[in-house]
């Protein structure tokens, strides 16, 4: 095992949220269900007038954000699958969590 | 937005006598009728609305609370009810544990803003342990309705 082999590895990506409703109860619990397919920690960072942060693995969390469309975000994955989490995640954000 | 802007202190339940979901959102769904929130008429659909909602997932989050909530055009006003239920309820809860707080919120139509607001005010404030405990402990209406103003002030 080299000494690369241990660094964690974390992916970011900036996205928004696109659905007319915002991220309310359902959306987060779809997003945290998604998160937690994956081993990655997962930590989200809004933005807007009232700027957040939440692990992306509690809909008590997500939903406290109160994000609503148009709000943008940063979605960052610490761990082996962090890639993968990141692109999966912001793929369920911009199809609108399958909502208007 | 504070708590007291929307949670109507008549419709707060302290001792819930329903011993089921169900149950329990009809009680509370009458509270706020019964204190002007909706009219009567329209009970049954709302509470069809709040079950429906739940069979798509439960609002039971963990940690002994849920917050049922409903969209409805005969609701003029956001308006939520509090119930306290001491021998717990089977909520269907994510972590499979009984639910002994229920906030649970009517909104009008076309105003996501607004309910994500509230929720936030809600949530922000059930993910505080001591607020969880506080409110379990909550035997009257009044001793309710203090707790929630003191939750405001701390904000």
């Amino acid at each position: 095992m080299q000494v690369g082999d241990l660094k964690m590895a974390t992916a970011s990506r900036e996205t928004k949220i696109c659905n007319a409703l915002g991220l309310h109860a359902r959306p987060s619990m779809q997003f945290v269900d998604v998160a937690n397919q994956f081993s990655s920690q997962i930590t989200v960072h809004s933005g807007g007038e009232e700027p957040g942060k939440a692990d992306g693995k509690s809909v008590m969390q997500m939903i406290i954000l109160a994000a609503t469309q148009g709000t943008p975000l940063r979605i960052e994955a610490d761990g082996d699958d962090a890639e993968q989490a990141v692109a999966k995640l912001v793929e369920l954000v911009e199809g609108k969590f399958g909502e208007e | 937005m504070k708590l007291q802007d929307f949670i109507v202190k008549e419709a707060i339940c302290p001792e819930l006598t329903a011993v089921d979901r169900d149950g329990a959102i009809r009680e509370m769904v009458v509270a706020l009728s019964g204190a002007g929130a909706l009219p009567a008429a329209s009970v049954d659909e709302v509470v069809a609305a709040l079950i429906k909602r739940e069979q798509n997932g439960s609002t039971g989050f963990g940690k002994g609370v849920a917050v049922p909530h409903a969209k409805h055009p005969k609701v003029q006003k956001m308006a939520g009810a509090v119930g306290r239920s001491v021998a717990g309820i089977d909520f269907a809860a994510l972590d499979h544990q009984p639910v002994y707080s229920i906030f649970l919120l009517l909104s009008p139509e076309n105003q996501p803003q607004q309910h994500l607001q509230a929720m936030n005010i809600v949530f922000s404030n059930l993910q505080k342990d001591m607020f969880r405990r506080f409110l379990r402990q909550c035997p009257t209406r009044e001793a309710i309705v203090e707790l929630l103003d003191e939750a405001d002030a701390s904000r």
